[in-house]
């Protein structure tokens, strides 16, 4: 069971306060941390569980920046045992759509059974790529992965719906699934671990490469392109209890008991 | 004609409310644009549901067959494009729901159709539809521009558009006639699967402390554990909680998991992602801790802290001891 596993290197955002960058079009990227997309992070362990049980092969790929190699790197880490990292400037700007071209233009090289994603990036939150690659490859798809069984031939899965709600569903290999974050608890990736494949050769590619031209991808290749950005209006907003933690504390108090909680 | 076509979605014999929040929004926009306003339903025994959807339309075109009872994105892909061929909307909504997460972006990548995902607002300016939708978590919302092209495709977030302001149209039904040419073994529906049901309902309790992925790690869990026996309520959580197994799924608070509505409701750490923020928003009182300021948890919390969780609910546990106590 051969996998190819999409990952994406993204800011970390959580309890940061962004801001909009001159352009007006992105975020200021100075002092934040990146790592590899937390649902990516759950299809790479995935795969791996997957090629432990099954045998097989996994092959992680990335589009971005010089800098995604860390992302990549990551991935061989946690147990990947191939990787490809797309790398062009003239990808910049590319909406999910083009990014879907670029990654079915690199998979057309490699053998494959199944394709996992994760089911949206933290940062623009489409949910998008997987499913169109899916489509641009010709092969079936599931999103929402929640549980993955591999039977003969087909899959059996999963897929999160709402209110709690699963459904079970059956598809055929080849095949794409876009993968829910929860799914396992991947594992551990030490500094150590990192380092032991730091020689390990990753293979890069750009549109040249490729066999893509440049207007198939960024700005003239995409559907879609976002013209401003902007923080979300604050409507009425909360009421912000200052002061030291004691007095904090004390208005706090005075808020359950206007509740009837104490 | 042109005109705005709304994918309705159903389940289990239910329609979602989502499709009539889409036929509230696709009345104004076919008013802004002089279109007309069409909705879609396909399924298996959804009679009842288009003479309830056919209020609200010019026009709703309805398909029944075995292979459309259950979603499957692949039936569906292929009635829907056909639909396209032949009526050349100018705009196709869908919901951004599992349903349509699933369908939309194959759809709009087969018929070439620009597609944008997921939006919470949707703007006519002179000829063109501007779909508006958020980025990083909630944290930036992006205005989106569409390459042109004959037809344009969004997904709707859910809750965007209220539904309240309905109004009547009662259209048509007509029926599609499309032969499918496959039984879609590829991709088979087997069954649906209940939510667990754990030891405590959530959705029962007057008090809800939850905790998100600010609460760092499972070994801070016990002090607000403690607050929360305190207040005489329970642990819930946000989804990555839930994700990192800190807390069983059925304590999650959100879109995929419970929708509360307790009297206390406190955020510790939760940055207010839009799922999150659709299960706890109509609480009766909201208090939310998180460092960031901007954090949209404090968009619909009416107090908020805007201090590190670890200090604030250890100096809560001493003060509600002290109360208790005196």
């Amino acid at each position: 069971m051969d996998i190819i596993v999409c990952i994406k290197r993204v800011p970390e955002v959580a309890e940061i306060d962004l801001q909009v960058d001159q352009t007006g079009k992105s975020i200021k990227e100075e002092g934040l941390v990146f790592g590899v997309n937390d649902w990516d992070n759950y299809a790479v362990e995935e795969a791996v569980r997957i090629k432990e049980k099954h045998g097989g092969k996994v092959t992680a790929i990335t589009v971005g920046s010089a800098e995604s190699e860390e992302v990549i790197r990551r991935a061989l880490a946690l147990g990947a045992d191939e990787a490809v990292m797309v790398t062009d400037p003239q990808a910049d700007g590319s909406d999910a759509y083009a990014i879907a071209k670029v990654l079915a233009a690199a998979i057309k090289e490699i053998p494959y059974d199944i394709i996992l994603t994760g089911v949206l990036a933290d940062d623009d939150g489409c949910a998008q790529v997987g499913v169109t690659l899916a489509e641009l490859l010709g092969i079936p798809h599931a999103t929402l992965v929640t549980a993955i069984e591999i039977e003969e031939k087909q899959v059996k899965i999963k897929r999160e719906l709402e209110g709690g709600m699963e459904e079970e569903l059956v598809v055929a290999t080849p095949a794409l699934f876009t993968i829910q974050s929860g799914i396992n608890e991947p594992r551990y990736v030490s500094i150590m671990g990192i380092r032991k494949v730091a020689k390990k050769e990753v293979a890069t590619r750009d549109l040249g490469t490729l066999g893509l031209s440049p207007n198939q991808v960024g700005p003239a290749g995409s559907f879609t392109t976002v013209e401003r950005i902007f923080p979300p209006p604050v409507g009425e907003g909360a009421q912000i209890l200052e002061g030291s933690s004691d007095e904090v504390a004390t208005k706090v108090m005075d808020v359950f008991q206007k509740g009837g909680v104490i | 004609m042109a005109e705005i076509l709304v994918l309705t979605e159903h389940r289990q014999g239910e329609m979602q409310e989502i499709s009539l929040e889409m036929l509230a929004k696709g009345q104004q926009l076919a008013e802004q644009t002089k279109k007309e306003l069409t909705a879609v339903l396909l399924g298996k025994g959804v009679a009842s549901m288009a003479d309830e959807v056919k209020r609200y339309c010019h026009h709703i075109l309805v398909m029944e067959d075995d292979l459309l009872a259950n979603f499957n994105s692949e039936p569906y892909q292929d009635v829907l494009s056909f639909l396209i061929k032949e009526r050349k909307p100018s705009l196709v909504l869908m919901g951004h729901t599992a349903f349509g997460m699933d369908l939309a972006p194959p759809l709009a990548t087969a018929a070439g159709i620009p597609l944008a995902t997921d939006c919470y607002e949707i703007e006519v300016k002179g000829d063109a539809v501007i779909p508006y939708r958020q980025m990083y978590g909630g944290k930036m919302c992006a205005e989106v521009h569409f390459k042109e092209a004959p037809c344009h495709m969004i997904t709707v977030r859910a809750g965007s558009f209220p539904a309240e302001g309905l109004k009547e149209i009662n259209g048509a039904v007509e029926q599609v006639s499309f032969q499918f040419d496959k039984d879609y073994a590829y991709k088979k529906f087997l069954q649906y699967v209940e939510a667990a049901v754990g030891d405590v309902d959530i959705t029962q309790a007057d008090v809800l402390v939850a905790v998100g992925r600010g609460i760092g790690d499972s070994e801070n869990l016990p002090m607000v554990e403690e607050l929360a026996k305190l207040l005489g309520g329970v642990v819930a959580c946000s989804r990555p909680v839930a994700d990192k197994h800190w807390l069983p799924k059925e304590r999650q608070v959100g879109t995929s998991g419970k929708t509360v509505k307790p009297k206390l409701y406190i955020a510790f750490g939760i940055s207010g992602a839009f799922q999150h923020l659709a299960g706890m928003k109509n609480a009766a009182t909201i208090i939310a801790v998180n460092k960031d300021p901007k954090a949209p948890i404090f968009s619909v919390a009416h107090y908020g802290i805007v201090d590190d969780l670890m200090k604030v609910v250890p100096s809560l546990v001493a003060k509600v001891r002290e109360r208790k106590g005196a």
